[in-house]
């Protein structure tokens, strides 16, 4: 498309114009995609007094990090809170490292299953798998609170992770099966010829071969999972909750002092781990995206 | 090595059947090649022989022994796929060994195999490197060597050259024609290419349709093709089917060619079939390298040469010889001459035709008489 | 003799197996427990007595339930609409080779790698009228400027829009981004030479050619807008009041917070009906494709 705009025949006048305008939206909707950030980790670094004076564009006069210390540390007051920040990102920790390893081992082993040994009915298989993807987990709030009170898990972080992998397994699933539908079945059939078997070929051909979508699949379940609130808040109470509900909490006390300060350390905590990983490893991210909603 | 037998072999894939029941027996150290366009089944029957496929109904047996329900790794078999297939990330060395490790062979055994199929086809030098790092050819060594590596009773190849380049191609073929010389291992080859086929097979199996039309030598196949789909396939440019009717002139069976001019060629040595068929529609098959300018033909059978005159359309000049398109018995005939022998389109040429390597064919059944 | 190739099959669907058998318990089985919970007139604890739609006519009668779908219907269409048109845009306009392409598209996107909380707790802040931009707007020469949305009982959902635009519009423009770059030049090019201006040849050729993107945005985007409930919580808690909530937060309030299991389970159906809606014959279509491919 861009190899357009370079053909003859614009006037340098009306081409000048054009870059300049189509460089100004760019730049506009760029001011409005960082103004938040840019508020929450101003603020974050500014000081009680300097709240009390200060607009919230001003950068602030001296940085502190009394906010994250605060947050982290103390937490939130009052009645719903769970405590120290700290404590629930070590929880967020526990459950979403684990949830993300697990599901995303077996989502490999199932792609792999699914299209490279195809049993009878693997088609329908996987049809009824993906719909998982796509139900809004209001409707199996309920019964899962049960099932976990059941089985002694209710508010563990073993219920959590036993939840992320559960509803994560459709997602993981779904990108290794569009991933090894591209690698050619010759390649498994050399394999087979050669002696190897389920495990072995998967393991030894399949696996090494697969590091660009584990990758995108890695980074995809653990921004779903950190992110996650509402199984968070549906399934656990006070100290075993997850970083997002504790910070949710922290937020909607309504008593004391406006120390939002406090909260945009704490959201920035909060937000820390998936924007590292966004950070780094970008473009996997994005190819997570594009390739999980245009389905391969 | 072994033998390679093919038992009323039949695929189905719910109500299509895709293999109509082949019968084929190989002798020992045989090079068989299936040949036939996409879809007619050859791939299909190759993946039954190695056990990647399951049959619908027949047996295979190898050596003396039945593996229709065997796994492929205990069929003694290897093959060599169209895509090579080899394990991106693994080296060459390793690539060839893998087979070798699944069977639990010890390492030192496993380097002796390596370093010596790594010397018979000249690929020492790669073993360290991996497959991304190699040339189209050299792929090829590859996947031929982690096939022999195995030291298996049967080879299979599957379109093995296909991703070639036309000189490679040629390259390639020899080579594996003198592997096969020098291994006398028995080889079932999947090729789509009637040339590969006639160069490296010792029986060929034609297949349509997911049946066998002929099993038999190149020479034979070539010669005395069963059928004109057969007649057709085989040879470059194609056997030419002149349209016309079996007459009697001077006392000779003669054919009467459809067309602007009556001219009619007398049959050499014609059968009993044939002779029954006066008066009745006929095909003649003539191949290309059949024409010859009159005067100018040289025959095993003198006596056999026939005269007909046409008029050239198209002069195709392919260097080693000039090929002459022309209209005869209302069809479009093309004729294999010599440099020099035609001058230009529309000029007028009196052909001599060798009518002992004629073929008769039922309009009808196509089948030859 | 058993063929060993068969027992790789069977391998493989025992591999599938767990996770299908956790499919089947945990989506479909909890699908019909919810869906018979909601014909029951469960309070605090499930009673499985059949009581027909009471508990959806109940639903029906909460004023703050058509609050929740008049909600639904603004913040879901205006959502969808806005970050298609934005997320197209960028799109567009930053396939014009842009030097700074790279830079941009970070900034577009990532605000999905961040939590629905994180971003409702910073709008929220955003749009508080002491510290936010209202202020800061009425402080530089508009002193009746109105940014105090979520203070607004009728426009709190519009704050919602704002902020979840923010976050998913980036989604948008990864995915039309990628589909723009697979459009014919060839095409663009004869356009061009037959006279045709840039904005014309986009919106009569290259939009239209990458139709199939549309759709899977809106699906994804209305799946996203359907579940939404992090964001309410974190931005506004649902207020003022109940004006701004969804039926996401009506289902989990009744459920967890008012203790009426039956109308949690009713409104839960509702939300899952609504999105098998659009999900079910979508899925049909791709998967219908996907049948067809593999006999090719």
């Amino acid at each position: 498309m861009a190899e357009a705009m370079v053909l003859a025949g614009r006037s340098s006048g009306t081409a000048v114009f054009g870059r300049i305008l189509v460089y100004g939206i760019l730049l506009l909707f760029a001011a409005y995609f960082l103004l938040p950030l840019f508020f929450m980790v101003a603020t974050s670094l500014k000081s009680l007094e300097e709240l009390r004076q200060g607009t919230f564009l001003s950068l602030p006069s001296h940085v502190t990090f009394w906010a994250w210390w605060e947050a982290w540390v103390d937490g939130c007051e009052g009645v719903q809170c769970g405590g120290a920040l700290g404590g629930h990102f070590i929880n967020s920790l526990e459950f979403t490292i684990p949830a993300v390893l697990i599901s995303t081992a077996l989502g490999a082993l199932n792609g792999y299953a699914l299209t490279k040994v195809r049993f009878p009915g693997a088609n329908i298989v996987f049809g009824m798998l993906l719909f998982g993807c796509f139900i809004p987990f209001q409707s199996i709030l309920l019964p899962m609170a049960f099932t976990l009170g059941k089985l002694g898990l209710a508010s563990t972080i073993t219920g959590l992770i036993l939840t992320h992998v559960v509803y994560g397994l459709c997602f993981t699933t779904l990108f290794f099966r569009n991933f090894y539908v591209t690698v050619p079945d010759e390649l498994v059939h050399a394999a087979t010829i050669d002696g190897a078997g389920f495990f072995s070929t998967f393991w030894r051909i399949m696996v090494p071969i697969s590091l660009p979508i584990i990758t995108v699949t890695l980074i995809w379940q653990f921004t779903q999972i950190w992110n996650d609130f509402l199984f968070g808040a549906s399934f656990t109470r006070g100290n075993a909750q997850p970083i997002t509900v504790a910070l949710n909490n922290l937020v909607n006390t309504s008593e004391g002092v406006k120390r939002y300060n406090v909260d945009m350390a704490a959201a920035m905590i909060a937000a820390a781990p998936t924007l590292i990983v966004y950070v780094l490893a970008g473009k996997y991210f994005i190819r997570g995206l594009t390739a999980g909603a245009v389905k391969g | 090595m072994a033998t390679l037998s093919i038992r009323n072999v039949k695929k189905r894939y719910g109500a299509l059947e895709i293999l109509k029941g082949i019968d084929i027996e190989l002798a020992d150290g045989e090079f068989l090649v299936l040949l036939g366009p996409s879809g007619c089944g050859k791939s299909t029957l190759l993946n039954i022989i190695a056990g990647l496929l399951d049959l619908s109904e027949g047996e295979i047996r190898i050596g003396d022994r039945d593996v229709s329900n065997v796994h492929p790794k205990d069929r003694d078999i290897a093959m060599v796929f169209q895509s090579y297939a080899l394990y991106p990330n693994m080296n060459v060395a390793r690539n060839l060994a893998f087979g070798l490790e699944m069977r639990g062979v010890e390492k030192a055994k496993r380097e002796k195999a390596i370093a010596h199929v790594a010397q018979m086809l000249q690929i020492e030098h790669l073993l360290s490197r991996k497959p991304a790092q190699l040339s189209g050819g050299q792929r090829q060594r590859v996947a031929i060597g982690r096939a022999l590596v195995r030291e298996p009773k049967v080879f299979l190849f599957d379109e093995p050259l296909s991703n070639l380049d036309a000189k490679l191609r040629v390259e390639m073929r020899t080579e594996i024609k003198k592997l096969h010389h020098r291994l006398g291992t028995t080889i079932v080859y999947v090729t789509h290419d009637q040339i590969e086929a006639m160069t490296l097979a010792s029986r060929i199996a034609i297949m349509q349709n997911g049946e066998v039309q002929q099993f038999a030598s190149p020479q034979e196949v070539y010669e005395q093709p069963v059928n004109m789909y057969v007649a057709g396939f085989m040879g470059s440019p194609a056997m030419n089917f002149l349209r016309g009717t079996l007459t009697q002139q001077n006392g000779r069976l003669s054919v009467a060619l459809n067309g602007g001019r009556a001219q009619h060629l007398p049959l050499w040595q014609p059968s009993g079939a044939v002779s029954q068929r006066v008066g009745q529609d006929i095909i003649l098959g003539l191949r290309p390298e059949n024409f010859a300018v009159a005067g100018r033909a040289q025959s095993a059978a003198p006596m056999a040469l026939a005269e007909v005159t046409a008029q050239v359309d198209v002069v195709e000049p392919t260097g080693a010889d000039t090929l002459a398109f022309m209209e005869l018995g209302g069809a479009n005939t093309i004729a294999r001459l010599r440099p020099g022998d035609v001058k230009g389109p529309g000029e007028e040429l009196r052909f001599a035709i060798d009518m002992s390597r004629a073929c008769l064919f039922d309009p009808t059944t196509e089948r030859r008489l | 003799m058993v063929n060993k190739r068969s027992l790789q099959k069977i391998i493989s669907g025992l591999v599938v197996a767990p996770s299908f058998a956790a499919s089947l318990y945990f989506v479909y089985g909890f699908i019909l427990w919810t869906g018979y919970l909601s014909l029951t007139k469960s309070r605090l604890f499930p009673n499985y007595q059949f009581a027909g739609l009471v508990s959806y006519a109940r639903v029906w009668a909460q004023d703050r339930w058509h609050v929740a779908i008049g909600n639904l219907a603004i913040f879901g269409s205006l959502f969808i609409l806005i970050c298609i048109l934005l997320g197209a845009l960028l799109a567009i306009l930053l396939d014009q080779r842009i030097r700074i392409e790279g830079a941009l598209r970070t900034i577009y996107l990532y605000p999905m790698a961040v939590s629905f909380i994180v971003s409702g707790t910073v709008w929220r802040w955003l749009l508080d009228p002491v510290v936010g931009i209202q202020q800061f707007m009425r402080d530089h020469g508009f002193p009746n400027f109105d940014f105090a949305w979520t203070q607004n009982a009728h426009l709190a959902v519009y704050a919602l829009v704002i902020a979840a635009v923010w976050q998913s519009s980036g989604f948008v423009m990864a995915i039309f981004l990628a589909a723009l770059r697979g459009v014919d030049q060839e095409i663009i090019r004869a356009a061009y030479l037959d006279g045709a201006s840039l904005p014309r040849i986009y919106m009569t050729i290259v939009l239209p050619s990458i139709r199939p993107v549309f759709l899977t945005a809106i699906v994804v985007l209305g799946h996203i807008g359907i579940k939404s409930f992090d964001l309410v919580q974190a931005l506004t808690a649902g207020g003022p009041g109940y004006a701004s909530t969804l039926p996401a937060n009506f289902m989990f309030q009744m459920t967890f917070g008012q203790s009426e299991l039956g109308m949690g389970a009713a409104s839960a159906m509702m939300m899952l009906f609504t999105v098998m809606a659009i999900i079910v014959p979508y899925l049909y279509s791709e998967l219908r494709g996907m049948g067809k491919e593999r006999r090719g």
